[in-house]
């Protein structure tokens, strides 16, 4: 029996010399012991061997692997080393058979060293020293093998302008910038606790998370449990997992929540302004059927149909009401309810010819709220009247009107951009932003709804007084 | 309503950026700080710094510069209507949060994504900020992926990609209609157009034409991601939109996301189990198309769905009987990957071994995770499936056991 001696766990010259020699000597596998002792003097008193060195070449696979093997923290390391060397020398291509039992062994062993180096450039947690001149940091760190050395270049290229330092229980790297350096073993307690940073990464961890999706296995084939107390966010897992069932049931039983009314407005504020310019009709065709499309504000939903105006393009005069009503929303035209017939019989005793104006609404769908069976009207919110002027100001472009007249406080509002008081303002012409003149006056249902039939009277005059005065300045 | 710490920040954003499925920090230039002023490096092969229990790498910080969205995505916790939290991260909270992490080992990297605050342009370029500041002012090394808003103009695209390893753009749903009818701000061919020029770029500076090259555009390449399970889109169609996408525009990668139950959801998709044994298959499917030679239609065609009991590829051999059994010591290496139960690695280990011996049932056992899978599929020198291989219960003799993944 044949007894080596080698320098350390991780002697890979030494074996390197020791097994040249041995092979050399013909001293089969069976009969060679591989031990570690720290003293490396190879095969102590009995070194009549070393007379027997022969040189023979071994494929450069079987080097490779070798270097990796080394590091394995299993004790047959060195003698299976021996064994594929001892083969190579009669079976020349034994590197290439992956499924010979030693090959397929020592490429496991080399496949799990590469693993361990590969955790190792994953699972190292840096903490910085507080206090310290320079920023340092410092880790502690116990890997799957001996895989120490061959890790350390890696942190050195990533961190080549940082002092840092890795402990582990069997070997230290120290890089100060300028040189890679190796210590013995250290303790744990010789790296810092804590690290401010630490709860930050954790709060990341936890968030990240997506308590839908668990898969335990997963996560554990590939962070093996012997690294986690190591790792500061490893503590949360039996928390998150515990909680992720609850979690994802809460999420799946939850009923649709309400949209954020707040952002819902300035939503539908910010498309408006955005798409201004863009995208906007530049015919009365594309209004109407742009229109019967409009999701800028609600009422489409339980409108039957969008109404846009109607009249001839060059029109001079241009009318503009409230809303559509029940029968303006089924029929899809402006002013063809009772509004509509006290509006025709004031412009027929005013002489103003209907068919040469263009007569639209404020808003294009009908607000209401059921009663019964029965639809009553309601008056549009201004942020529905906001959304719809994008429509009334598209007709105002393409018609180019010379006059303008709102028919109540609703168009009012559309028509000059601010509220307006009807008794107040009605009988005048102003000027509006788009070189057209102003004119508002009372909407006609208010008249059919004025109790008092002397004032209904007085009220209805002014009417048809306010839309020949408007036709008079279209003329 | 109070200000938000930066860990309040972290957390929403952090949490509002976890439905991208994309973790890869790989693929990208090799370079280290050896003669730098700053810190990172990227060797290639990406690396997993912690894993979720959720079983999903964490590679890089994902996060959101803010989830302030003006779009109305329904599928989406951040779009303008849900209640979530909301939050944004200035340049430097992100930029400092990012070093901090990669000096203490955490991360490879940053991704970066944004919901769309006032409009693309002004997204895009506060993100190409960060981007900047890190690799100009700090001498970053490390891999930086930016997601790039399909409405940014080009210029920004390009700055983007100037500093970013890896740059994508998400085709969401796979089919347009869904994408107009869910995403009714997203555009799909405005997507694709910015993915070809996203392809475009790339193709630009490492044309080996051009003797003086233009600056590195994402020389991790392009990825984009597919959200599984929120529309009615069947497999067949996401397989042959996915090989569309690798076709056209150079992806490296599709990402599959099936989808996910989110806090606060609208009426319009109620929430549901995540589909994931669907996703699982699909990236199997993914697989087959991009390693193993195989065409989209072969694996699931029109309104085919992937059988969930299965593998893709056993399914598709079930179904091919008549081109097996594969004879290892003489077939070719593409008969030989379809074979169910032999990987990549395998096959190429099995066609260097025999060249110096023939293979044996022992040899195949070896090299893979089970003969039992593989057996009817094969001939070596010791063995011959005979009838085994046209057996009408060959599915159940070997896949006995039922779904273990939900």
């Amino acid at each position: 029996m044949q007894v080596v001696r080698l320098a350390s766990e991780t002697d890979f010259d030494g074996w390197r010399r020791a097994a040249r020699l041995l092979r050399g000597a013909d001293v089969s596998p069976d009969d060679a012991l591989w031990t570690v002792d720290g003293g490396g003097d190879l095969f102590g008193q009995t070194t009549e061997l070393a007379a027997a060195a022969a040189s023979f070449t071994v494929p450069r696979e079987f080097v490779e692997v070798a270097e990796r093997v080394v590091l394995h923290s299993s004790g047959e390391r060195f003698a299976l080393l021996y064994r594929l060397l001892w083969r190579l020398a009669n079976e020349p291509n034994l590197m290439h058979i992956a499924s010979d039992p030693d090959v397929a062994r020592a490429r496991d062993m080399a496949g799990a060293v590469s693993k361990a180096i590969h955790k190792m450039k994953a699972f190292v947690r840096f903490r910085q020293i507080e206090d310290a001149d320079e920023e340092t940091y410092v880790a502690w760190f116990e890997p799957a093998h001996r895989v120490t050395e061959a890790a350390a270049p890696f942190f050195v290229r990533r961190y080549a302008n940082m002092n840092w330092s890795i402990l582990t229980p069997d070997r230290c790297a120290h890089w100060d910038k300028a040189l890679l350096t190796f210590t013995p073993g250290a303790d744990p307690a010789d790296a810092p606790s804590e690290d401010a940073l630490e709860d930050y990464w954790r709060t990341y961890y936890a968030s990240t998370f997506n308590p839908a999706r668990l898969k335990v296995g997963a996560m554990q084939r590939e962070m093996p449990k012997r690294y986690w107390r190591n790792l500061p966010e490893a503590g949360l897992i039996p928390e998150l997992v515990k909680a992720a069932e609850d979690r994802t049931s809460a999420m799946v039983r939850q009923t649709p929540s309400e949209p954020n009314r707040r952002v819902v407005r300035q939503a539908q504020r910010l498309s408006r302004d955005a798409s201004f310019e863009e995208g906007a009709p530049t015919s009365l065709e594309e209004v109407v059927a742009g229109v019967d499309f409009c999701r800028r504000c609600d009422l489409w939903r339980d409108a039957t149909q969008g109404v846009a105006g109607e009249g001839p393009a060059k029109a001079r005069l241009m009318i503009v009401g409230e809303q559509p009503g029940d029968q303006e929303d089924l029929a899809g035209q402006p002013f063809v309810g009772p509004a509509g017939k006290v509006l025709d019989q004031a412009l027929a005793e005013a002489g103003v010819p209907r068919a040469e104006l263009y007569v639209t609404n404020a808003v294009k769908h009908f607000r209401h709220e059921l009663r019964g069976k029965r639809r009553i009207h309601q008056t549009p919110k201004t942020s529905e009247v906001t959304a719809c002027r994008w429509w009334l100001d598209a007709e105002r472009r393409i018609v180019r009107p010379r006059v303008i007249v709102a028919l109540g406080a609703t168009a009012a509002l559309a028509v000059c951009g601010k509220p307006t008081q009807i008794g107040k303002a009605r009988g005048q012409a102003f000027q509006l932003a788009d070189q057209a003149q102003g004119v508002v006056t009372y909407h006609p249902s208010f008249l059919l709804r004025v109790p008092d039939a002397q004032e209904k009277a007085r009220a209805y005059a002014a009417f048809v007084e306010d839309l020949k005065f408007a036709w008079s300045l279209a003329a | 309503m109070a200000s938000l710490d930066l860990k309040q920040k972290l957390a929403i954003l952090s949490d509002a950026a976890k439905y991208d499925a994309s973790c890869a920090s790989s693929g990208t230039t090799k370079r280290d700080s050896m003669g730098g002023k700053g810190v990172g490096s990227t060797e290639g092969m990406g690396i997993c710094h912690a894993y979720a229990p959720d079983g999903r790498c964490i590679s890089l910080l994902k996060i959101l510069l803010t989830n302030f969205c003006v779009y109305d995505c329904v599928y989406c916790v951040n779009r303008v209507t849900s209640n979530t939290r909301r939050a944004r991260f200035t340049v430097k909270e992100v930029v400092d949060l990012t070093l901090g992490f990669y000096k203490r080992n955490y991360i490879e990297g940053l991704f970066l994504s944004s919901g769309i605050i006032r409009n693309a342009d002004y997204t895009m370029e506060e993100m190409v900020r960060v981007a900047k500041s890190l690799r100009l002012d700090h001498d970053f090394r490390g891999y930086i992926h930016l997601k790039v808003i399909p409405e940014a103009s080009p210029g920004l695209v390009n700055q983007a990609a100037l500093y970013a390893d890896r740059v994508s753009i998400n085709i969401e749903l796979p089919r347009d209609d869904s994408l107009a009818d869910l995403a009714p701000e997203k555009d799909a061919k405005g997507i694709r157009k910015a993915m070809g020029s996203v392809r475009l770029g790339i193709e630009e500076t490492t044309d080996k034409a051009i003797k003086a090259k233009p600056p590195k555009f994402a020389p991790a390449g392009q990825s984009t991601q597919m959200i599984v399970g929120a529309d009615a889109a069947s497999d067949g169609e996401i397989l042959s939109r996915s090989a569309g996408l690798y076709g056209a525009y150079g992806m490296r990668r599709v990402y599959y996301s099936a989808y996910s139950p989110i806090p606060d959801t609208t009426s319009r998709l109620p929430p549901v189990r995540p589909p994931l044994m669907r996703e699982h298959r699909l990236y199997q499917a993914d697989w087959l198309m991009r390693f193993y030679g195989f065409e989209a239609l072969e694996i699931a065609s029109g309104d085919e769905n992937l059988d969930l009991a299965i593998d893709p590829k056993l399914a598709w051999a079930l179904k091919n009987r008549a081109r097996f059994p594969v004879d290892l010591n003489k077939a070719d290496r593409e008969p030989m990957l379809r074979v169910p139960g032999l990987g990549v690695k395998s096959v190429d280990r099995m066609i260097e071994i025999r060249r110096y011996k023939r293979l044996t049932l022992e040899d195949v056992k070896r090299l893979t995770r089970g003969l039992d899978k593989v057996r009817p599929f094969i001939i070596t020198d010791d063995w011959r499936p005979g009838s085994l291989t046209d057996r009408a219960d060959l599915r159940t003799h070997i896949a006995p056991q039922q779904l273990s993944l939900f």
